[in-house]
């Protein structure tokens, strides 16, 4: 190749990485911000096609990976479905959009009870997505004795045997209160004493523990790499399609019974598009379509009938009514509490 | 040496176990690529049982939105980053090379300073950045971050190449009367395309490959291959997460080897 | 005098034509180096003598030494001052994994490095590029292979089992062995290139002479073939240990989050644990460290090698 043939290839080249680096973003595009493996992809191609709008959808591991990144600022997602706590916190700090959900034409579809949340009590700033409980799964035919009592000691304080054989969810909320719940402290304690018995148990089951993970919980009890997982309900039922015989457990010291939101944050790109789609999301089928996907119950009115079998027949996801009383609501704690339960957080985990 | 011959009782060629141990480090550098490989064609899902050869996991992948915007957006911010950062090396390799000037020395270790910092820390340092002057986080910021940590490595082929460059031909279009930016266009940048084209393509390369630094600075929209992958894997081992794989280990192999070819090309010296 | 006062000028009209051209060809690199490098480590700096906001973030003007603080003094649950090994213990294991990689990949990579050195010269420009091979794979691909290798369901916990050699997978994942493997993995060229590139100099009749003198292999070893690849050996550690401190990656995905790393660390301060000034001055510790080890090199090694 001559001179003036490089280039020439080389022009070339570079306008053909000038011209297809020119696909850049249209309008009317929806960027959600969600949990991994918490949102159906048949839903979005669903929306996509019913409104022409392009959805993408990335994903975090925890709780406090939401809220690092939406507080760095300016990050551009126009959903995000934060937990109770997190959204307390988000509406504290002005950081998600008032969006006036009674207001939405689908909104009558909400079943009562989540018409109004603890932390957002007029439902100013969301509204529900999935709710459900946080217990623990474990395989029968790798436990001894094949059974385990459906306490948290199992998990807490458990047998030898399983030692590298148990896994932790990674959500501070939901391992602080099943420790609290055991240590028979109330989860919003502002007593550091309190908080200490309560760190106490975690760092006794911390040599126990193979891993503290949010995501891949489904595929480690499903290969069977552990053989008791701190698990939410929903995860627990998607384990089941792959290993029937695993067993969800209501532990009797206490259940954390959670709700889901969606919400807006305050300097979303596209607020009209995403209150369309906050909306769209109550209809029955949709969530229905959710429930399907995910595993967990919805708040919607009417989706029963577009829900699958396998959800129905699943005490894990249909909670049998002697497990009501177990069953411990969210609670909007203190920020000396919150403070406190960071703090063992930060302890345990470095 | 002839190949074989022994020239003398300790030839190190033929010392016990040194074939071996040359072995055992092929093997240790290509088995865990060749499982990855193999898997990607397992017909089961559960990704350790080989239950029959199947090509399934590669159409999923292939019809998975998801993977494609993300590939997509790598591409994007790809060539957007090695078309800058190499022409901003381009630029300053050709001057650095024919010039001596006080603090020189201080602007080479200043580009080379991305190839010694630790990536989280740039990562970080980049998001507080951006975050006090209020740069949304996207596209933009991380194609920015990008082009800056490419600039090096586009710089190290042009630099390679201006070494075997022979001053006397600018010299020569000089003395026929072109005038620098002429001799430029026309002399130089010609020349030196195989070292910029192979610097391209390192740096779009690194770009495609980088999760760090996309992901402290990236936000909605800016997902890439690497980071999608990461939320895979963090999600389970799959065979869909092998073929994504397999793709990306060839695209990067192929992209080395042309960087290596156009490199080696001058060293023969075909012009 | 007239000539020397136009001369003068006109070289002070050169110097500063110079200088616009180099602003104009050399100053667009700078300044993007400058301003998304150097200017955001300042910054790093100067937040980490910040103080914590509520959510992470800081306080601008409110200058505290709590982050570095942090380092070796926690705050109990009721505030007092108490000695805290935690993150002491991470830069500790940072330092040892590191090591340990160093070591490693020297114990593997010198043999090869030999062994491509001598080979017939047209092999070795092939087996070079064979080594690097990997490095060119993407980070995360490389570790998911490992995550792949090395669990319990694994290939290689099945193929004992089937040899008989154990009944209970090895857990080998999540630990420090599996995170020291795939480190090793990712900075095996790093340290094979350079000591391939100084034995790729040698003289091989000095090897010849050794054992004419009726030297043994580990002598000729030790005595003749390790000191002419010392540079190479010596720039080798150095290529692997200091990237290797500040790793991120591998130990997220083959340490569970139970072997956590300096770079991990950091990285958690800008995410869930919410800390910008601690991360800021993890940042700068990890630097400082990087910056000693490298003068280390340069002051008291370097100086050796020319004998």
């Amino acid at each position: 190749m001559n001179n003036f043939t490089k280039l020439l290839a080389t022009s070339s080249v570079a306008l053909v990485m000038l011209f297809s680096a020119g696909t850049l973003r249209a309008a009317g595009e929806l960027h959600l911000y969600n949990w991994s493996n918490y949102f159906s992809p048949d839903l979005i191609k669903k929306f996509e096609k019913e409104t022409g709008t392009k959805v993408t959808l990335d994903t975090y591991a925890s709780e406090e990976d939401l809220l690092a990144k939406l507080q760095a600022g300016g990050s551009g997602y126009d959903v995000i479905f934060p937990g109770p706590t997190t959204l307390g916190t988000m509406i504290e700090k002005g950081l998600v959009a008032r969006i006036d959900a009674p207001k939405m034409s689908n909104f009558k579809n909400v079943l009562k009870p989540f018409q109004s949340l603890s932390v957002d009590a007029d439902r100013s700033y969301s509204v529900p997505y999935m709710w459900g409980t946080t217990g623990f799964t474990y395989d029968p035919a790798m436990v001894p004795g094949g059974k385990l009592d459906d306490s948290w000691k199992s998990i807490f304080e458990p047998a030898k045997e399983l030692s590298g054989k148990i896994a932790m969810l990674n959500e501070m909320s939901d391992v602080w209160n099943a420790a609290a719940y055991y240590a028979g402290v109330s989860k919003c304690t502002e007593n550091p004493d309190d908080a200490q018995k309560i760190l106490d148990v975690l760092m006794k089951q911390k040599p126990y523990v193979k891993v503290y993970s949010n995501d891949g919980t489904i595929d480690r009890m499903s290969a069977g790499e552990v053989a008791v997982h701190m698990q939410w309900n929903g995860a627990a039922h998607r384990t089941k399609k792959n290993k029937p015989g695993v067993v969800y457990v209501y532990p009797r010291e206490g259940v954390t019974f959670w709700t889901d939101t969606m919400a807006i944050p305050a300097n979303a790109p596209d607020m009209e598009t995403a209150k369309q789609f906050l909306n769209w999301m109550l209809e029955p089928e949709n969530a229905a379509a959710a429930s399907n996907y995910t595993g967990y119950s919805n708040a919607i009115i009417g989706s029963g009938k577009y829900l699958s079998d396998s959800l129905k027949s699943d005490p894990a996801v249909n909670m049998p009514e002697k497990y009501a009383d177990r069953l411990k609501p969210f609670q909007s704690c203190s920020p000396k509490s919150k403070e406190l339960r960071e703090r063992v957080w930060t302890k345990l985990k470095s | 040496m002839a190949i074989g011959a022994r020239t003398h009782p300790g030839d190190p060629r033929h010392w016990p176990g040194l074939v071996f141990m040359a072995i055992s480090f092929f093997a240790y550098v290509y088995l865990p690529i060749a499982i990855l490989i193999g898997l990607s064609f397992n017909e089961n899902e559960q990704a350790t049982i080989w239950t029959g050869f199947s090509l399934d996991w590669y159409v999923k992948a292939l019809h998975n939105d998801d993977m494609i915007n993300s590939a997509k957006n790598s591409l994007i911010i790809a060539t957007i980053a090695s078309l800058l950062s190499t022409s901003l090396a381009t630029l300053a390799a050709t001057r650095m090379a024919f010039d001596r000037f006080r603090g020189q020395t201080a602007v080479g270790a200043l580009i080379a300073l991305p190839l010694t910092l630790p990536e989280i820390v740039t990562a970080v340092a980049t998001l507080m950045l951006f975050s006090l002057i209020g740069l949304p986080l996207g596209l933009t910021s991380v194609i920015l971050a990008h082009t800056v940590f490419c600039i090096p490595f586009a710089y190290l082929p042009i630099k390679a190449q201006l070494d075997r460059f022979d001053p006397k031909l600018m010299e020569a279009a000089g003395d026929l009367y072109s005038k620098p930016i002429q001799t430029f266009f026309f002399v130089t940048l010609p020349l030196l395309a195989p070292g910029i084209m192979s610097g391209a393509v390192l740096a779009f390369i690194i770009s495609l490959d980088d999760f760090v630094t996309t992901f402290f600075v990236g936000g909605a929209g800016s997902t890439t291959l690497p980071i999608y992958i990461f939320g895979l894997i963090r999600v389970g081992v799959s065979p869909e997460v092998n073929a994504i794989s397999t793709v990306m280990l060839i695209i990067s192999i192929a992209m080395v080897s042309l960087s290596l070819l156009l490199n080696r090309g001058q060293e023969r010296g075909d012009d | 005098m007239p000539d020397t006062d136009n001369s003068d000028r006109l070289e002070r009209k050169r110097g500063r034509e110079a200088w616009r051209v180099r602003a104009f060809t050399i100053g667009p690199a700078a300044a993007m180096l400058i301003l998304l490098t150097l200017l955001p480590l300042g910054l790093m700096v100067y937040i980490s003598l910040q103080e914590r906001d509520w959510s992470g973030s800081v306080i601008w003007g409110n200058y505290s030494f709590e982050a570095y603080i942090r380092f070796i003094f926690e705050r109990k649950l009721d505030d007092s001052l108490q000695l805290n090994a935690d993150y002491v213990r991470i830069f500790a294991r940072s330092f040892w994994l590191s090591l340990l990689t160093t070591g490693l990949s020297l114990l593997v990579g010198f043999p090869t490095a030999l062994f491509i050195a001598t080979r017939p010269p047209r092999w070795r420009a092939t087996l070079v590029f064979l080594t690097t091979v990997p490095f060119w794979t993407n980070l995360l691909v490389r570790n998911y292979a490992w995550i792949l290798l090395l669990r319990d369901t694994g290939p290689i916990n099945a193929g004992l089992q089937e040899l008989g050699v154990i009944d209970e997978p090895l857990a080998m994942l999540y630990t420090n062995f599996a995170v020291s493997v795939g480190l090793t993995y990712s900075f095996l060229p790093f340290m094979v290139l350079p000591i391939y590139a100084a034995m790729e100099k040698m003289d091989f009749r000095l090897v010849e002479a050794s054992f004419d003198l009726y030297a043994t292999r580990l002598q000729t070893l030790w005595q003749v073939m390790i000191p002419a690849a010392w540079p190479g050996i010596i720039a080798g550690c150095i290529l692997v240990f200091v990237p290797c401190l500040g790793s991120y990656v591998t130990p997220a995905l083959l340490g569970g989050g139970k072997s956590m790393m300096v770079g991990n660390l950091i990285g958690l301060q800008f995410g869930a644990a919410r800390n910008w000034p601690f991360g800021a001055a993890l940042g700068f510790a990890l630097l400082t460290l990087i910056l000693l080890s490298m003068l280390f090199y340069v002051f008291k090694v370097r100086p050796e090698e020319n004998r």
